[in-house]
């Protein structure tokens, strides 16, 4: 009689917990993705200047065909990524070529001077600060997730309930020379 | 003291002061009606409607006031661009809905944010600030602002501004009238004696109540939040060292707003007051520099 009343309130106790662990793990999973969707938001938005870009320079630098072949590709390649890490590696290696394409607009007095181009860049050069955040967010709504999915007792009921740990949006090895923030 | 503990201590704190102003003007006009014979209980009645019309209202609109007495006009990503990208950027860095942005035309660099929840929320800079800080600078302030919004410090602020912001005009009020009439004037004038009287006494009250509820913790944690957010403490710290040394007289900051701005408007500045001392609302400036530059 006792051993079953014990039973009972044990048993009414993890199911309690459980369903409370549940609860918040879906809702943190949930900020994930919305964080995620914010960084594509502002992928999309770079894409989108890309082909504008391509032909403003293309009016002043007839010569550099390979140099828009390679930022045609790469743009090509961050609007098929999937998942994370992909997009991170993908948007990484086009921050790399649009880099090159801005060093070598600087050879051309007259596509620097144009309005348009100036504009372009002002606003490529936002749209990356905007990822750069976006991925700040994204990156610490991860870190709070995965936390919760991996310490204890979490992490025996994370793992039946079938929860898996999100992955990071990994910054270019470039911009990882952050400040160090001691608290 | 962290994010979510000082969330739900505003929360708290906004309701006790939106209750106790309540309590205090209805008292008040009690114990005045008693003293002067009339019909207290139709008169309490009134102050109580009157009173918890302006808590509420204090809450739901103390934004728009600040926002019309201090001058602040809205813009457009067009007007100012850099400033408008900034506010932007740091939304998405730190997951608010963008604030509404406002600037006030005032040469003396200063900063506010205000608002009731991070859906209704306003960040206001000067042109003054916006014209002497660098991006880096400006990020810092920013941050710093925006972590206001996300910590619920703006409700508090806002309504404080508002309810004991009002009691101390009223004193400040009728001191003034007190101290300028000539003594030979009237009648009225003993009546006016007794209630300058008992504002004067109330006046420090209410604004040692400001420094209880906008204490200065909340200032390093903003900044420690805001740091958090841009990652460079020394922006934030270079932003305050020229606040520091600007000199700079403000046009639109009251006893009221004080607590809103980012650096104390009556520091080192021209326009001090009887009450300037009462409302020091803001830890040193040259503390708050220390400890950012030691991050």
């Amino acid at each position: 009689m006792n051993l079953t009343i014990i039973l009972a309130v044990i048993g009414g106790a993890v199911a309690l917990f459980v369903l409370y662990l549940y609860n918040s793990l879906i809702i943190t999973r949930f900020r994930v993705r919305e964080a995620l969707s914010q960084i594509d938001v502002q992928l999309k938005r770079r894409t989108s200047l890309i082909p504008n870009l391509i032909e403003t320079v293309k009016g002043y630098a007839k010569h550099e065909k390979g140099l828009f072949e390679k930022v045609t590709e790469l743009r090509s390649q961050l609007m098929k990524a999937q998942g994370p890490e992909e997009k991170a590696q993908a948007n990484n290696m086009l921050t790399g070529a649009l880099k090159s394409l801005f060093a070598v607009a600087e050879n051309y007095p007259t596509l620097r001077a144009s309005e348009n181009f100036k504009e372009l860049q002002e606003e490529l050069s936002d749209t990356e600060n905007k990822i750069a955040y976006s991925r700040q967010f994204y990156n610490s709504n991860v870190l709070n997730y995965n936390t919760k999915l991996e310490i204890f007792p979490n992490v025996i009921f994370a793992r039946l309930l079938n929860f898996k740990p999100a992955e990071f949006f990994a910054a270019s090895d470039e911009e990882k020379k952050d400040i160090k923030v001691n608290f | 003291m962290d994010i979510y503990s000082a969330i739900s201590s505003n929360r708290w704190k906004t309701w006790s002061i939106m209750v106790l102003f309540v309590v205090f003007i209805t008292t008040v006009v009690y114990v005045m009606s008693r003293a002067w014979g009339l019909d207290s209980l139709s008169l309490v009645g009134i102050s109580f409607i009157l009173a918890g019309l302006m808590s509420i209202g204090s809450f739901f609109y103390s934004d728009k006031l600040v926002l019309a007495t201090s001058g602040a006009k809205a813009v457009e990503k067009k007007d100012f661009p850099r400033f408008y990208r900034i506010v932007e950027n740091l939304s998405i860095g730190s997951g608010l809905p963008l604030p509404r942005i406002y600037v006030i035309d005032d040469p003396s660099p200063n900063a506010f944010a205000t608002g009731r929840d991070p859906k209704h929320s306003v960040i206001c800079a000067t042109t003054g600030l916006l014209n002497i800080l660098t991006d880096a600078e400006l990020e810092g302030v920013i941050a710093h602002e925006l972590s206001h919004i996300k910590n619920y410090d703006i409700r508090l602020m806002g309504v404080v501004a508002i309810l004991v912001g009002f009691i101390a005009i009223l004193s400040d009020l009728f001191i003034r009238i007190n101290f300028f009439k000539n003594s030979d004037d009237n009648k009225g004038n003993a009546v006016f004696l007794v209630i300058a009287l008992i504002l004067a006494i109330l006046s420090p009250i209410a604004a040692t109540l400001i420094q209880l509820s906008v204490s200065r913790k909340r200032e390093y944690l903003a900044d420690a939040s805001g740091v958090l957010l841009t990652r460079y403490p020394d922006g934030l710290a270079s932003a305050l060292e020229k606040l520091a040394h600007d000199k700079t007289a403000p046009r639109v900051a009251s006893n009221a707003t004080a607590h809103l701005f980012i650096e104390n408007p009556f520091d080192n500045k021209r326009v001090k007051n009887l009450f300037t001392g009462l409302f020091n609302t803001h830890p040193p400036i040259e503390d708050r520099i220390k400890i950012l530059r030691s991050m």
